[in-house]
């Protein structure tokens, strides 16, 4: 793509759960094919942030920028922020596919009911259409034949690999990914891991909070460290991991194994 | 038993009867139901105190008193407004009545049993439809109602049961439902005993296909939850 405004601005974005500070002024741009991992303790703000992104949480302050267009908030009436326009709101979304931690598949949808429900109903494209390309992207992450299984009936590996083919059938301009291996089995994190790769590898633009330490500097492009709730290290995943600026992130590797 | 076989015409006809202030009411309480589980869990203030308030007050009526309340109440108030509107005397059938009170107390129960249903799915299910852009409605719609309806249906349908065999209050106020008609074939006949023991076995009958219904809603939401 040629247009220069950033697929992503974020600017001095603060947001409170009640008086306990969560982000406290964040400000980052993604560019298109950028693959950032978002990296950070439990309590960093890390999901929070990608949270607001999509305006699953409203930002206390700050701007969101999806493509140039600002995500418009105005304060309620008690107080609180809140999307101005639900339309836009909802519109952006369907732009930025999330992926959860805990799959959140729709449990009483099969895996092709899931991966062309929003396709469907919220881009309104034909059924039929919807799921010969839900059955290419099944086949994609190796689900073709699950495809009439129940989420239950499927293991976490099995069910991450669904929640991203349901992410992809939006075709979106960017996928948000929110620690999708932390509730994974080890042994199943490799394959989610490697569908995520081949994503990237293709050029898709990705936000990933994650703590796969190997997934930041050996796909990402870009790794940022949040702690308590501020950007302290910012960078190519080489110079960050190497040369790390901030004696906090020091630390934070040292906790981690290589 | 000729008793029984010259008067089971008109049990059977009072069963219909029965059946369809229990249909009736069953459709206005589920309703009712949706609307104030869906205030009940709204951020709005005003619809949560409404829906709450509502449930308070029925739940803590008996039944028989309601009735009675809404079915001479309401006739005096529907004429008192008539009056002063200029419409003409207006008699409230006490098939209406019967109707909108058994279904006005079910929907407070239908709302105690919906809210349980919608408070049992898990959040991030509904979260994953608003992340892909569906609207308030489209994530009521296709997500958390067919997602609650396996965990409202085992109390749902202790309230059918519970709304079917109160329907038997609607002869009270003189409504020709089963119950009724055994009490004056059992007067006629001086075999009271006889008739409500034919009524309460109808009223197994009911409830039997109630439960084989109940069974087979259950099994169709539990897809993919249980094996079936």
């Amino acid at each position: 793509m040629t247009d220069s405004e950033p697929a992503l601005r974020v600017e001095d974005l603060h947001k409170s759960f009640g008086s306990v500070k969560v982000l406290k002024g964040i400000s980052l741009e993604a560019y298109e094919q950028d693959v950032i991992s978002i990296l950070g303790s439990s309590g960093s703000g890390k999901s929070t942030l990608l949270r607001c992104i999509n305006l699953l949480e409203t930002p206390t302050s700050g701007k969101v920028y999806v493509h140039g267009e600002l995500i418009r908030m105005r304060d309620g009436r008690a107080g609180e922020r809140q999307a101005e326009d639900r339309k836009q709101v909802e519109r952006i979304r369907s732009k930025l596919a999330m992926v959860f931690q805990q799959f959140n598949l729709w449990a009483h949808m099969t895996v092709l009911q899931n991966v062309i429900e929003a396709p469907v109903h919220v881009l309104k494209i034909p059924k039929s259409e919807a799921i010969a390309q839900a059955e290419q992207l099944l086949e994609r992450v190796g689900l073709y034949n699950h495809r009439d299984y129940y989420p239950a009936h499927m293991s976490g590996g099995q069910m991450q690999r669904a929640a991203i083919a349901r992410a992809l059938a939006m075709e979106p301009d960017m996928l948000l990914f929110d620690e999708p291996t932390s509730a994974l089995d080890p042994e199943l994190v490799g394959e989610v891991l490697k569908v995520m790769q081949s994503l990237a590898e293709e050029g898709r633009t990705m936000l990933v909070v994650t703590h796969e330490m190997g997934f930041a500097r050996g796909v990402s492009n870009r790794v940022i460290f949040l702690d308590e709730g501020l950007v302290v290290e910012d960078g190519e995943p080489e110079a960050v991991f190497t040369h790390p600026e901030s004696d906090r992130f020091k630390e934070f590797l040292s906790g981690t194994l290589d | 038993m000729t008793d029984i076989i010259s008067y089971f015409p008109l049990i059977l006809k009072g069963m219909l009867l029965t059946v369809e202030v229990a249909l009736l009411s069953l459709i206005i309480s589920f309703l009712l139901g949706m609307i104030g589980a869906v205030s009940k869990l709204s951020n709005n203030r005003l619809a949560r105190s409404v829906a709450g308030i509502y449930t308070t007050i029925i739940r803590g009526i008996p039944d028989l008193v309601l009735m009675t309340i809404i079915f001479f109440g309401g006739q005096v108030l529907v004429n008192d407004l008539g009056e002063k509107l200029g419409w003409d005397y207006i008699d409230v059938s006490p098939m209406a009545a019967g109707v909108l009170t058994i279904g006005f107390i079910f929907g407070a129960y239908m709302t105690e049993s919906f809210r349980g249903g919608i408070l049992a799915v898990p959040q991030g299910e509904i979260e994953a439809g608003y992340a892909f852009g569906m609207n308030s409605k489209q994530v009521f719609l296709r997500v958390t109602f067919p997602a609650m309806v396996r965990h409202a249906l085992p109390s749902f349908g202790n309230n059918w049961l519970v709304l079917t065999k109160t329907t038997a209050l609607v002869s009270v106020i003189g409504l020709q439902d089963m119950v009724y008609n055994a009490g004056v074939a059992g007067g006629t006949t001086r075999k009271p005993f006889t008739f409500f023991c034919v009524v309460a076995f109808l009223f197994l009958i009911i409830t039997g296909v109630s439960d084989l219904g109940m069974r087979w809603l259950d099994k169709r939401y539990s897809v993919g939850v249980r094996k079936a």
